[in-house]
């Protein structure tokens, strides 16, 4: 570690996560009101997490324990880099497992397994305005968040049901946070929109190019916006993981072939993993337990692996097993 | 009617620098009362216009409000919040360009239904039966309610701003040119509902327009505004018929005969 003695712990100088660390805590005291802040040049491009980056830096100290989640995977390429570099510049303990990381610095999901009280959930935001394509001037969007005016955002919800019949947001859905202001909960699935209200965990909001920080204090009600005669409602799947055989979590669609092949398994990599190795397994004749599972006895069913398989799978066949 | 006035308006002026946008300009509003303001281009009406309807603040003059509990409220005195309330519920203001007044990539629905889904109205079935009812009101076809005013005439697009301003029921509607830019046969249909809705739902309003047979249909009584001023004001049909002042005797005679 001597070749990093250059940088300051956890690359940010001293006074940038003073600077920050004031944002993140009248973020914490307005819940869900985007406070600006000086987004500094980061060793990647936008879009890459800068925002969340900075906010991790921030608050990570040496016994903290990072993991880091890109669309839920722990091994994709940001993912990876991310991690490989808060191990280099705070030298810091990281992890894959969701129970155990302190910090978990994720694009775009909410982890399967229930967070708990003390852990901090750092989202990275590519548009922290939630009016933006409603209303293009942030003059006027300010003034809105100011003078609580919230109808335009339902336009956008009736816009959905005149269209489509239901209201066809499946992302970076329009949330309340403590009755006051309207959030935009980053691009993650309105799936994982349930887990933010309430949750016993810390969540921060880091907006790198557009210079936006957001807090949902834990315990703090946050809640989907919606018409009484169509409520809010999660996506759901007809089909279990195709790997681990999990019902209520969240799948991709991943395509194995240029044959039209493709199965549907879990976007949180951790959990599914978890779930294929436990020796209560479903897949081996156990029963499931912890979160998102949910499978008894008489519903579970064996999927092998696609590397124990011989046939491809197929669309659907988690039905057909049922 | 009652006996009070909706607005006073008082000693208001509008500088822009050293230079006039209306100055001293005095009248009352009664409820139910068109007010139309005419008068040549640059001749302060719009600017009279905007600081009525508090879209921009007078340089001095005071304006108050009859609100709905009876309570008269200084307008520029109020704060923001209370004043662009009153703007989406009580008041209307239709531009003359429709484009200006109306959300050109959502829905005639979802335009006519904005200004409920703002003052808090949630169920969806109830806001598109009620912008049903306020496009067939302005005689759009129930079967364009989910096309963008982008796909519509120039005329539906004025109707369909009407539409959007009086479904809160506004007790007063603002109106700049309204008629601007569109053919005579389209002018007088839209000359038509205006009058109609007005006497139906007991509006009051106030009326800009250089056309002055747009003012002898719509409203009763008339200010002619020359260089900031109002150089006269009265029943409308007096004022038309009989004009006093040089410059209202010049615009009457003026006008195109066919």
């Amino acid at each position: 570690m001597t070749d990093i003695a250059t940088y300051n712990f956890a690359y940010l100088d001293e006074q940038t996560k003073r600077m920050i660390r004031r944002a993140i805590l009248k973020g914490i005291a307005i819940p869900g009101y985007q406070v600006p802040f000086a987004s500094r040049e980061m060793p990647m491009p936008y879009g890459w997490g800068t925002g969340g980056v900075q906010v991790t830096a921030s608050i990570i100290g040496p016994d903290d324990v990072l993991k880091v989640i890109d669309q839920g995977a722990d091994d994709t390429t940001n993912a990876v880099s991310i991690r490989a570099f808060f191990k280099k510049v705070a030298n810091v303990a990281v992890t894959t497992d969701t129970a155990t990381a302190t910090i978990i610095q994720t694009r775009h999901r909410i982890p399967e397994h229930p967070l708990s009280a003390g852990q901090v959930l750092v989202y990275q935001v590519p548009i922290p305005e939630p009016l933006r394509f409603l209303e293009p001037r942030e003059t006027e969007t300010r003034k809105m968040h100011a003078l609580e005016e919230y109808g335009l955002m339902h336009v956008k919800l009736y816009e959905d049901i005149a269209r489509h019949g239901r209201i066809a947001t499946t992302y970076a859905y329009p949330v309340k946070v403590e009755g006051r202001y309207v959030m935009d909960p980053s691009p993650t699935p309105k799936f994982d929109n349930p887990k933010m209200h309430r949750s016993p965990a810390l969540q921060l909001f880091g907006a790198g190019r557009e210079k936006r920080i957001y807090a949902v204090p834990p315990f703090t009600d946050v809640v989907s916006l919606d018409f009484e005669d169509h409520p809010f409602e999660v996506q759901t799947f007809d089909q279990p993981c195709a790997l681990c055989a999990a019902e209520n979590v969240y799948l991709d669609e991943v395509i194995l072939d240029d044959h039209g092949g493709h199965m549907f398994v879990c976007s949180d990599t951790d959990h599914c993993e978890k779930r294929r190795n436990a020796p209560t397994s479903p897949l081996w004749g156990g029963r499931a337990e912890g979160a998102g599972g949910g499978l008894d006895q008489s519903t579970s069913h064996s999927i092998p692996t696609p590397a124990l398989r011989a046939d491809p799978p197929h669309k659907g066949e988690g039905k057909e097993a049922q | 009617m009652t006996d009070e006035p909706l607005l006073r308006v008082s000693g208001l002026s509008k500088f822009y620098g050293s230079r006039v946008g209306c100055e001293n300009v005095t009248f009352d509003l009664w409820p139910g009362e068109v007010l139309a303001v005419v008068g040549e281009s640059g001749s302060g009406k719009t600017t009279l216009l905007n600081c009525l309807s508090t879209r921009l603040l007078p340089s001095s003059g005071t304006a108050s409000y009859r609100m709905r509990d009876g309570q008269f409220r200084e307008l520029y005195r109020m704060s923001e919040a209370e004043r662009r309330f009153l703007m989406r519920t009580d008041w209307g203001f239709v531009h003359q360009n429709p484009a200006d007044g109306l959300r050109m990539t959502v829905s005639a629905g979802a335009n006519v239904g904005e200004r409920l889904m703002a003052v808090g109205d949630r169920h969806y079935g109830k806001i598109r039966a009620t912008a049903v009812d306020w496009l067939s009101r302005v005689e759009i076809d129930e079967d364009r309610i989910d096309d963008e005013p982008r796909a519509f005439s120039g005329g539906m697009r004025q109707r369909l701003q009407i539409a959007r301003n009086l479904v809160t029921g506004p007790r007063l509607v603002f109106m700049d040119e309204p008629t601007g830019g569109l053919d005579v046969s389209v002018q007088a249909r839209l000359l038509d509902l205006l009058r109609g809705l007005v006497t139906d739902l007991g509006l009051a309003a106030i009326v800009v327009t250089h056309d002055l047979a747009v003012a002898r249909l719509l409203s009763q009584r008339m200010m002619v505004m020359k260089d900031g001023r109002v150089v006269e004001s009265g029943l409308t049909d007096r004022v038309l018929d009989d004009p006093r002042a040089p410059y209202t005797q010049l615009l009457v005679s003026s006008i195109l005969q066919v």
